[in-house]
């Protein structure tokens, strides 16, 4: 990150990786997998807006730093293994 | 563990800044599968310009060039002009800009674009309205949907003309190939973007990509919603390669009310203007169908 005016290249070229930017705390409601109903389809991975699913060996992982919460991935969930829990729970 | 149906490398990476289940960033996420590496980008002003993150970050891992509102047609075309005169041909150019920045704004560009027939593909997704300026009505908004600019309230001024045709008005320019794409089927997307690639000259395609924000409705229905689009009738899949049309699916037909009224945005539509809207939707997929069934006839007579 630049801190004098000098370092700003006069053309604005974006280079740092945006993983650095936590988006987490936008959530209101946290997906949690139920990995016992899990049938690893990967129909959450596919569908999920901020890439924020790895396939785990047991089921979807999720990155909480990133993951928005907009709930996609419990909806379209197959086997409904998905669950929203409110954050402040 | 079931085998994946779309590739698994990830050019797009978390911590963009688009809202809860936005259906643009899974166009990207798609077409950037599809694409690979190997490609450049050009996006207009439009949701995209503002989604890969505040200056320095970025979550697309190909290079990407912001060009102005109407340029995209334009930029798309020097891109490939650059990449001609240095000799590199295995590179991908891609267009992605809104439906506020194809069909209304860029479209002159566009238009010249397929015009010259350079070797680009060009990306519409489609959200219905200008979203990232706080939802303004687009030639791409359909009737009877509220914006901020065709406001509700007592009036009903609510949006009166009809959904700009994109796909035809692409199709008159008798380029190579002309798709509609929708983000809740992901493979057919990724099909087509591929296919779009590997055929020479200007490529057109229209990906219906929900905006809750906007249709003011729950994220957590964006592929619900895209899913009933297609079955209502109000977004048809199809591909129109070298002037014959192909319908890719045909499902079976559900009820229109009950998908404009999942969104608030169409909460206020009277009864008459449902039926209407049905009707008019009904007949431009019957249209299809007779073009389907013409390009076969044609294709099983050889020419003369």
């Amino acid at each position: 990150m630049p801190q004098t005016i000098d370092e700003i290249p006069p053309t604005p070229i974006n280079t740092v990786d945006s993983k650095t930017v936590k988006t987490g705390g936008w959530r209101a409601f946290r997906p949690v997998c139920h990995y016992e109903k899990c049938i690893r389809c990967w129909t959450c991975w596919k569908f999920c807006p901020d890439v924020s699913i790895s396939l785990g060996e047991e089921g979807p992982i999720y990155d909480y730093d990133h993951c928005k919460g907009c709930g996609i991935c419990a909806n379209e969930c197959p086997v409904k293994c998905i669950e929203m829990v409110p954050e402040n729970k | 563990m079931a085998k994946l149906t779309i590739p698994e490398d990830e050019l797009m990476s978390p911590g963009h800044m688009g809202c809860l289940g936005c259906g643009a960033t899974l166009a990207m996420r798609y077409v950037l599968k599809a694409a690979g590496r190997r490609t450049i980008l050009s996006i207009p002003a439009c949701c995209w310009a503002v989604m890969p993150g505040v200056w320095p970050n970025t979550c697309l891992q190909v290079p990407e060039l912001y060009t102005p509102f109407e340029t995209t047609g334009a930029s798309i075309s020097g891109i490939r002009a650059a990449l001609d005169a240095t000799g590199q041909n295995d590179v991908n150019v891609i267009g992605f800009a809104g439906d506020g920045g194809t069909a209304d704004i860029g479209i002159q560009a566009l238009s010249g674009t397929a015009d010259r027939n350079d070797d680009v593909l060009y990306i519409m997704y489609d959200n219905e309205a200008y979203m990232n300026t706080g939802i303004q009505r687009s030639g791409s908004t359909p009737i009877g949907a509220w914006t901020t600019t065709t406001p509700v309230g007592t009036t009903g001024s609510w949006e009166k003309s009809p959904k700009k045709n994109m796909v035809a008005i692409m199709a008159a320019h008798r380029i190579p190939y002309v798709a509609t794409a929708s983000v809740a089927y992901p493979e057919d997307l990724i099909r087509k973007v591929q296919k779009a690639l590997t055929i020479k000259g200007t490529k057109f395609m229209h990906i219906f990509a929900p905006c809750p924000t906007g249709w003011k409705m729950d994220p957590g229905l964006s592929i619900k919603i895209a899913k009933e689009a297609l079955s209502c009738r109000a977004f048809n899949l199809f591909e129109i390669e070298g002037g014959s049309y192909k319908i890719n699916m045909k499902p079976k037909k559900t009820s229109l009310k009950e998908y404009l009224f999942k969104q608030g945005r169409f909460k206020h539509m009277p009864e008459d203007l449902i039926n209407e809207l049905e009707t008019d939707l009904d007949r431009a997929y019957d249209e299809l169908l007779r073009l389907e069934s013409l390009s076969l006839e044609r294709a099983k007579v050889p020419d003369a």
